[in-house]
């Protein structure tokens, strides 16, 4: 995600280039746009086929994003029912509840552990790290691998380590310590920026006015960068929801909200997965995507919104 | 002071965090290749790499089917979504009216938020109908690149989108006052300047194609013979793991996380790409 995108300072530069070239310009009338195409057409038929391919793949990728949400929803919201919610999972009610609560137990676990690592580890690159030291690099490159990691080597590694080797079984805190491991590098990078972003003289005011490093970091710096570190979160918080391959075999697939950390339970996600593997319950399959996909497009708008907010801050 | 020693305790624990990532990786390295490589040695590892027939009740471990359907899928769904990708990533910077604009970035945005299984379940309830009463067969290679290729749509279009940004204003507008149409401009003067930018956000595609394992094990039909033609099922490496692991034991379960390492490897070897063109791009 390339917050920079959003910046108003792109707005100028390209924008009233871009303006000239676009077909809804307020004077124009629809006869004469209609005439300039057709004039395009016939003086530089190449560029306008190309116009016509581009426009064409915009609009080709709003149209699947919208024909998917569409699909699933108006196909899934009539089979929410009150017996979808409810405490118990059996196979009459095939309930969405007990996974929902296992989610939510999973996704604050996750993240208690994962905040603080990542915006710790964030404010050592940005406030205390030499910009071009050995640690900086090794530390850079190991992040950006773990990024690059797919979800089922994080279940796989989950397996092996957590489960495994620590003999946690399916449960959910090697489910959570994977999935720690997985959202780490996106933590680390939203809350990097998101520290880049304030500006230096807030920190000299600070040191001037006589506070060591650490105030300034706890005071100033961090408060500031908030905006920017909640979205980071809130995306990640989406990710966690949305997880399935790297669930599957270290919290496993049990329908019951299990006693203790130490008890395998299933997240919305994963339920998802089931019931649609099973072919058996595929009305509750669709109501299910429609929870999950729900829950996840809030979660990235609200990441979206804070990100923006942080812009402006700046600006 | 008391105050020093803080700040110097604090140091450490910052210092200690940042260290996760490395911890993190070294464990995954050292977990994934000391339980996966005892395999390959004892199934051979020509075998396991080459061998054409995957049947662990007769102790064959060939994985050779499962690479080949890897690479065919994730090599499908850059054919269908790269293309589009960069064109859509065109539009947005260069071609869509700015009130339009966050609309469409909204919507790149939430393209890439939703969950692998939900795109999974679409491709099930979709594509894999309309491809059966098109050709008699639902889950199909061919089903699996679609897929695929809607959902590394958006990370290929916010990467190619970013650089082409990046690019300078001066060489649209250098080309334009050489007389050049804007689609002249835009695609033989800023679009190529954009190159390694472009490539990073492919290769970003091709990672998250190849590593993408809900979604197609949904679609693909998972049959573990050699890959037949487009319109004919396949397994993928990770299709092999999430299918078999829940019953698989000893040799069996070994072998698939010897299939795991070497997913990882090519995951490696793709993030040495990306990181090779970044580099690049950020020379220019």
């Amino acid at each position: 995600m390339n917050r920079e995108n959003n910046l108003p300072q792109n707005e100028g530069g390209e924008g009233t280039v871009v303006i000239a070239n676009t077909p809804v310009q307020k004077k124009q009338t629809a006869g004469e746009w209609l005439e300039k195409v057709a004039q395009k057409w016939k003086n530089h038929p190449g560029s306008a086929a190309a116009a016509l391919l581009v426009w064409l793949a915009g609009f080709l990728t709003l149209a699947v994003m919208v024909f998917l949400v569409g699909f699933i929803v108006i196909r899934g919201v009539r089979y929410i029912t009150p017996d979808l919610f409810a405490l118990e999972y059996n196979s009459e009610n095939v309930s969405l509840m007990p996974a929902m609560i296992n989610t939510v137990i999973m996704t604050a676990l996750s993240l208690v552990i994962a905040i603080p690592l990542g915006v710790f580890a964030a404010i050592f690159l940005v406030e205390y790290a030499n910009k071009g030291s050995k640690v900086v690099t090794v530390i850079r490159l190991t992040a950006e691998t773990l990024s690059g990691i797919p979800s089922i080597i994080y279940g796989l590694f989950g397996m092996l380590f957590f489960s495994t080797a620590l003999r946690w079984g399916y449960s959910l805190l090697a489910g959570s310590l994977t999935l720690v491991i997985m959202i780490l590098p996106l933590i680390m990078r939203t809350a990097e920026e998101a520290l880049l972003a304030v500006p230096d003289s807030y920190r000299e005011a600070s040191f001037g006015l006589g506070a060591g490093k650490l105030r300034t970091i706890f005071r100033i710096v961090l408060p500031t960068a908030v905006p920017g570190i909640l979205s980071g979160v809130v995306l990640a918080t989406g990710r966690i929801v949305g997880e399935t391959a790297a669930l599957l075999y270290t919290a496993g697939s049990v329908a019951q909200v299990p006693h203790n950390l130490f008890g395998s339970g299933r997240t919305l996600a994963v339920h998802m997965y089931v019931l649609s593997s099973e072919g058996l319950h595929m009305n509750e399959a669709y109501a299910t995507a429609v929870v999950l996909l729900v829950v996840v497009l809030a979660l990235n708008g609200l990441s979206d919104l804070l990100a923006r907010k942080l812009l402006k801050g700046r600006g | 002071m008391a105050n020093k020693l803080s700040e110097r305790v604090m140091h450490i624990i910052f210092l200690v965090a940042a260290c996760t990532s490395v911890l993190a990786v070294a464990l995954i390295c050292i977990f994934l290749f000391a339980n996966g490589l005892p395999a390959m040695g004892e199934i051979g590892i020509f075998n396991f790499l080459f061998g054409q027939t995957w049947r662990p009740s007769n102790d064959l471990y060939g994985i050779f089917p499962f690479i080949l359907g890897s690479i065919y899928v994730t090599a499908g769904a850059i054919i269908i979504g790269v293309p589009v990708a960069l064109l859509t990533a065109i539009f947005m910077v260069h071609y869509c009216p700015k009130r339009l604009y966050p609309f469409f970035k909204a919507t790149v945005n939430l393209m890439a938020g939703v969950p692998s299984v939900v795109y999974g379940f679409f491709g099930l309830v979709v594509f894999v109908p309309w491809l059966r009463e098109l050709t008699g067969n639902g889950t199909t290679m061919f089903t699996a690149s679609l897929l695929l290729g809607i959902m590394i749509l958006p990370t290929v279009t916010g990467v190619a989108e970013s650089a082409i940004r990046s690019v300078p204003d001066s060489y649209y507008e250098g080309a334009l006052a050489l007389g050049a149409t804007h689609e002249r401009s835009v695609f033989f003067t800023v679009f190529p300047a954009a190159k390694s930018g472009v490539m990073a956000g492919v290769v970003l595609g091709i990672g998250r194609a190849i590593g993408e394992t809900m979604a197609v094990i949904m679609v693909a039909g998972n049959q573990t013979w050699m890959p037949q033609g487009v319109f004919e099922g396949l397994r993928t490496m990770t299709a092999n793991i999430v299918i078999e692991m829940g019953y698989a034991a000893n040799l069996h379960r070994e072998a698939l996380i010897a299939t795991g390492v070497v997913l990882f490897v090519f995951i490696l070897i793709i993030n040495l790409c990306i990181s090779a063109l970044k580099r690049r791009s950020a020379y220019e």
